[in-house]
């Protein structure tokens, strides 16, 4: 499965100041265990949001606002993509990496199976079929 | 954190812990068949003591020094037991000290090599395609014999046995546990690249129905790749192969329709296709190219996907190009099939006539009999000629010789089209 791993803005992220050397030399070592490790598929970290707009879409009315935006807590600074077997692995990972004071978020991203129409006519049998056998089982 | 959730962790811990685990003990035990007991036992001590005890804040580091105590232990028990029958004379001894000695220094080498070295051997020469299999999704990947065996349609028993003979023969054949130097490590980076490939196309070529597992190979056998291209940055054919499986990979939500009828690679909605595997791939051919030299079979076949992944649409695409690719990749791996692939292209590149030349060429290998493509193929080109009578015999005798049920329905759709005379 994938999952994004989401990483906050705060105050620093946001009035556009780098991290420190040492954040950096350690999050380039963590990055680096995580693509040694085939996790890693993407990541990337976000300017300020400052530098960024939104798009308001309200009925047929589309309505520009620049950055930045007020509620910092709730802006994404960066992002990764990891390609993990379980919730509980990307879990481990995330415990692994170099943040001080943060809440950093897993989120599943859908896969083709989770679709519930790409669930095939064959796989409806299949699992009617399973059902049906433990119903006579019973 | 409750038991259950407490195990699901310590699966999670084993998953990313296990291989550098097995690697750095067996370099100091140098078995790995021993290496692999003493990483269960730290397991099974975890399971035990984490539920109570949390997991540690160092998990990896807890599990080595529990794997190092009983690694020092049975080393004494074998020491002792050997100074009791006085075979083995002072050399012996010293060597021992020497290795446990080693011990608290070896784990802060570079866990690197060690990967690697694990990697070689569960993939040596002297080990059968299969047991090479086993023994590296369960040593590398992690997984389970019950999760090999679901995933490649085996019953379990039949797993574990591999995996014991095959540490067995290990053992019995001294293999060393290390990586193969010079000319040495480009033959032994064949049988690696052939097993993380074959793990590739058996989660591949799973159908819908077939248990999850199968399809979670692929991710599997990128996972391997992508750690020994990282292991290995100097060999072109690991990027090369990485490049083709993640462009492959990258189709496979485009390749099979709602009904679970598959979607030839021309028709299918470029829409679907994932375009992160899709740059990681490229990127991966790139590193290939990069490091100079005539490509190899891998990075050739990579190429060749390539040209698909950069067309927009099935029109864009640079059959001039994939022909040429072909032809380097003929040269380099001479096969039938590559040549019926080959065909394909130029019928593509320079009209179905040409193409339909080099397939009729083709007819009378014997490697190709009773392969369905082959009339499959030439149904194609036969159709596309409008020599529709033809075209449905070819694709009624590729029909015949599929045992895929639903390749089948999709060759007998084209004969039936061809009896109303239109290609498709």
């Amino acid at each position: 499965m994938r999952v994004m791993v989401i990483v906050k803005a705060d105050k620093k992220s946001e009035a556009g100041v780098l991290p420190d050397k040492k954040l950096l030399t350690e999050m380039g070592k963590f990055n680096e265990e995580l693509v040694k490790a085939g996790v890693m598929l993407a990541g990337e970290g976000l300017q300020a949001s400052s530098k960024g707009a939104r798009v308001r879409f309200s009925g047929g009315k589309r309505t520009v606002i620049d950055g930045p935006f007020a509620e910092t807590k709730e802006l994404v600074a960066g992002f990764w993509l990891w390609q993990v077997k379980s919730k509980e692995e990307a879990i481990e990972w995330l415990k692994r990496a170099p943040f001080d004071e943060t809440e950093v978020e897993i989120r599943r991203v859908f896969e083709t199976e989770d679709f519930g129409e790409a669930l095939t006519p064959e796989l409806r049998e299949q699992e009617e079929r399973i059902r049906a056998k433990a119903a006579s089982k019973r | 954190m409750t038991a259950p959730d407490t195990h699901r962790a310590i699966d999670a811990v084993w998953r990313i812990e296990s291989p550098r685990l097995i690697a750095g003990l067996a370099r100091m035990v140098r078995d790995v068949g021993l290496a692999e007991e003493l990483a269960q036992d730290a397991l099974l001590a975890a399971l035990e003591h984490w539920p109570k005890s949390g997991v540690p804040d160092k998990p990896g580091a807890w599990l080595m020094a529990t794997a190092k105590r009983r690694a020092i232990d049975s080393l004494r028990r074998k020491k002792r037991l050997e100074k009791k029958h006085e075979e083995l004379g002072h050399e012996l001894d010293a060597q021992q000290e020497r290795s446990m000695a080693d011990f608290d220094t070896a784990i802060d080498d570079d866990v690197g090599d060690d990967l690697l070295s694990l990697i070689f051997t569960a993939c040596h020469p002297v080990l059968s395609t299969e047991a090479r299999v086993a023994l590296t999704l369960r040593l590398l990947g992690g997984l389970t014999t019950e999760e090999i065996a679901r995933a490649f349609l085996v019953p379990e028993p039949t797993v574990a046995q591999r995996i014991v003979r095959a540490k067995r023969t290990l053992a019995e054949s001294r293999v060393p546990f290390e990586i193969p130097h010079g000319n040495e490590l480009n033959a032994r980076l064949g049988p690696v690249l052939e097993v993380v490939y074959l793990v590739f196309n058996e989660g591949y070529s799973a159908t819908a129905g077939d248990d999850w597992m199968r399809p979670a190979l692929c991710e599997e056998a990128l996972r391997l790749g992508r750690i020994l291209a990282e292991l290995a940055p100097e060999e072109p054919e690991v990027h090369g192969l990485v490049a083709l499986m993640e462009i492959q990979a990258s189709r496979s939500g485009a390749r099979t329709g709602p009904s679970g009828k598959p979607i030839l690679l021309l028709d299918q909605d470029r829409g679907r296709w994932d375009h992160v595997l899709i740059h990681r791939g490229l990127k991966a051919l790139e590193r290939a190219q990069a490091l100079g030299g005539s490509l190899g079979p891998y990075a050739l076949q990579a190429a060749i996907a390539a040209c698909h992944a950069r067309a927009r649409t099935a029109e864009e695409t640079d059959w001039a190009r994939i022909t040429a690719l072909y032809d380097a990749l003929v040269q380099l791996k001479p096969s039938p099939v590559v040549e019926l692939n080959r065909a394909v292209a130029v019928g593509m590149a320079l009209g179905p006539a040409a193409g339909l030349d080099l397939v009729d060429a083709l007819t009378s290998e014997p490697a190709l009999k009773g392969y369905h493509l082959l009339p499959s193929v030439r149904g194609d080109l036969l159709a596309k000629l409008g020599r529709f009578d033809e075209a449905r015999a070819e694709f009624q005798r590729a029909a015949a010789l599929t045992r895929n049920a639903r390749e089948r329905g999709l060759l007998l759709d084209r004969a039936a089209a061809c009896a109303r005379g239109s290609a498709v």
